[in-house]
């Protein structure tokens, strides 16, 4: 049948480059892997494709196609240049491709995620059972800051009874309903039963739909105590909500939504803290909340969605910058929600710079400095996906 | 194996053999692209591959759908995605008050039973195709370009359901059966990035980032878009947006604003810039109030005198 797509793309022959070249794709495909672009074997075939069709005279012609075939994001171009460059140019040596160096977010690990003596002592099991215990009341009040690290673990027991998954908003799409616009279909439908005469009109209205909410947690020095939990939290709600995006903010801005959809907390907030560069280091709000607006904000992400910050408002840089860019936010998010630990604390008034300038811009203003205020935030934030 | 067998393949045309002739075609039909952007095109038409265009607005993704159809002499099919889209307008719809009537119609007149009667109404003639019904079922020498346009904006179950058609190249209507492409479409898909396209469906593609251009293919695009304006216009205006996408501005104009810029300017006469000018164009290339005042603050007469000096330091690759 014509239609039919054969699976093989029906290499021709002649033209098919000799076994070195595809051990040459294959190795080249593992380095790119290896160096953070996420790329399967099938696009290693689809590259010996690509080297059938453009052959291997140019080296500018096996360069873009590698691009075109293995890419497929902004960040890949970089990666993919760096790889491309190590590979190529060695590739006359016989000696095996130069492997770029891996990533060792071991080493960040450390202030996010339990030393490694802590799993022994659960393994040991006496220790941990008198650990665990500890009043599910008492651990709701307590401060993050003062948390054990089993207690830790427990967070992440009460996180995942959170409901995270916001309340809808009107979709542009329709479903059934009792009134609403005219459904020709399904009146149709009814009409063929009563020869054609409709003696139903059936309707269809506008389907609800989840609102989205996009999460920036501050990971900056004098977060310290708080960012371990909060991130337990924001890895929450990207497991239980489908329209969650979170990213971490520190002298920079980096998504990890990705990162965090791993079921596992641990294993999630690994590649989260992998993933981000600037860990525990300074903060500068309006610089890094003008790369939001600019990249995600302005483009779509941010335009009627709840925004959440979680953040103690220590700001380093301009204070003229970040009220600027609260501004902005203002105009783009539906709400804009403030999360900020020191709330809690006796005697504090919003009065360092960078939480004064931000406060007119913010809708609702919360503590997130135990459990019970994230729960509160986790209901502020379904009110607010609502109006 | 014959070329038309082979489903995938032979959407070249003629007189095309590599990348290096498709960038001089493009050229003929006033597109001027990148090597990067030729070789990806070039490969996507030879693998019969759909092209993934990511890159900031008015950079051009969209228009490299418009010159391939130009080039393949083949029709251009657009689909504009936004939220909520769904599989009634992207790819087919019964015209059901048509279908009313129908049935009234058969009522009033009698004698035919209800079976005939719905058996008709399933009928080709009753059915509205959208363009991704619309590019399956073209019959041409080429197959035609399809635009799958700001695929960021339509939401997950519609991507899972373009994935579906990309992989196979048709779609089964329950009362009618399957259509298949004779010749899957050449489909390009562009994304604005608000957000992360899934994996899968960018598996399916080749993909290409287009930047903006350098200063002197900026003002080669300029020079065979709008051939009117004067050498020195041309020039200063792309050096002026040049200066003007490093002032950190929320929106920094793309290719389509200098080309709207330098029209405006040539309407209004202009050969060479002069502050007057500017002041009263620059709406048709900075579109935010905060962007203008940006653009202002420093005074436009400094501009033009960087930039009329050379000393703009625009980037060259």
């Amino acid at each position: 049948m014509a239609g039919d797509i054969p699976k093989n793309n029906g290499a021709e022959a002649q033209s098919r480059p000799d076994y070195r070249v595809d051990r040459a794709a294959v190795a080249f495909g593992r380095v790119l892997r290896r160096s953070g672009i996420r790329c399967g074997s099938d696009r290693t075939m689809e590259f010996v494709r690509a080297l059938e069709v453009v052959g291997l005279k140019s080296r500018r012609e096996v360069y873009w196609s590698g691009k075109a075939v293995f890419c497929s994001r902004y960040e890949d171009l970089k990666l993919y240049d760096a790889a491309f460059q190590a590979f190529w140019d060695e590739l006359d040596l016989p000696a095996r491709p130069p492997q770029p160096r891996e990533k060792e977010p071991e080493l960040e690990l450390d202030s996010v995620m339990p030393p490694k003596e802590q799993v022994k002592a659960d393994e040991e099991g006496e220790e941990a059972v008198t650990m665990r215990y500890s009043p599910i009341e008492v651990l709701r009040e307590k401060d993050f800051s003062e948390y054990t690290e089993d207690e830790f673990g427990e967070l992440n027991r009460l996180l995942s009874d959170l409901d995270l998954s916001g309340a809808p908003r009107r979709s542009r799409r329709l479903e059934a309903a009792k009134r609403g616009r005219f459904d020709h279909r399904k009146t149709l439908h009814a009409a063929m039963r009563s020869g054609g005469e409709a003696v139903r009109h059936r309707y269809r209205d506008n389907r609800l739909q989840p609102r989205r909410v996009v999460l920036l947690c501050d990971i900056s020095g004098s977060m310290a105590g708080y960012s371990r939990a909060l991130l337990r939290f924001l890895h929450a709600g990207v497991i239980t909500s489908g329209k969650l995006e979170a990213f971490a903010v520190g002298t920079r801005l980096t998504r990890i939504t990705r990162e965090l959809t791993s079921k596992d907390p641990d294993r999630a907030l690994r590649e989260a803290s992998g993933a981000v560069e600037d860990w525990s280091g300074g903060t500068r709000l309006g610089d890094v909340f003008k790369d939001f607006v600019d990249v995600w904000g302005q483009r779509g992400m941010a335009r009627g969605s709840v925004v959440v910050i979680l953040s103690d408002g220590w700001d380093r840089g301009d204070v003229g910058v970040l009220k600027e860019q609260m501004l902005r936010m203002s105009r783009l998010a539906h709400r804009i929600i403030w999360v900020n630990p020191l709330k809690a604390r006796e005697g504090f008034e919003p009065l360092a710079g960078g939480m004064a300038a931000s406060l007119p811009f913010v809708d609702v203003f919360l503590a997130g400095n135990n459990f019970n205020s994230l729960e509160k935030l986790a209901e502020a934030i379904a009110k607010a996906a609502k109006h | 194996m014959s070329e038309s067998a082979n489903g995938r393949r032979g959407a070249l045309p003629p007189g095309v053999s590599d990348s290096q002739d498709l960038q001089q075609k493009l050229r003929e039909f006033d597109y001027l692209s990148e090597d990067g952007l030729a070789t990806a095109i070039f490969l996507a038409l030879k693998l019969g591959r759909p092209l993934f265009l990511e890159g900031d607005a008015g950079v051009g993704k969209t228009e490299v759908s418009k010159v391939l159809s130009g080039m393949l002499d083949t029709p251009l099919i657009r689909l504009q995605c936004y939220e909520g889209i769904d599989v009634y307008q992207a790819v087919y719809e019964w015209d059901y008050a048509r279908q009313l009537l129908h049935i009234r119609a058969a009522e009033a007149f009698g004698g035919e039973d209800s079976t005939e009667v719905e058996r008709d109404l399933y009928d080709r003639d009753f059915l509205i195709s959208r363009p991704l019904l619309q590019s399956l079922e073209y019959r041409g020498d080429y197959p035609p370009v399809l635009l799958i346009d700001e695929v960021d904006r339509a939401d997950d179950e519609f991507e899972a359901f373009l994935l579906e058609i990309l992989s196979d190249f048709s779609i089964t209507i329950p009362e009618l059966g399957t259509v298949t492409a004779e010749r899957p479409p050449i489909v390009i898909i562009t994304s604005n990035r608000t957000r992360e396209v899934h994996d899968a469906l960018k598996r399916r593609c080749l993909y290409y980032w287009i930047e903006h251009p350098t200063f002197e293919r900026e003002v080669k695009i300029v020079r065979t878009k709008v051939p009117d304006a004067s050498d020195e216009l041309t020039r200063q205006a792309a050096a002026v947006v040049g200066v003007m996408r490093k002032m950190d501005l929320y929106k920094p104009p793309g290719v389509a604003e200098t080309l709207d810029w330098t029209e405006a300017l040539v309407a209004l006469g202009a050969r060479r810039l002069d502050e007057r000018l500017v002041e009263s164009t620059l709406g048709s290339v900075v579109k935010y109030r905060e962007d203008q005042q940006r653009v202002k603050a420093p005074g436009i007469e400094k501009l033009l005198a960087t930039v009329d000096a050379g000393g703009w330091g625009y980037p060259e690759k």
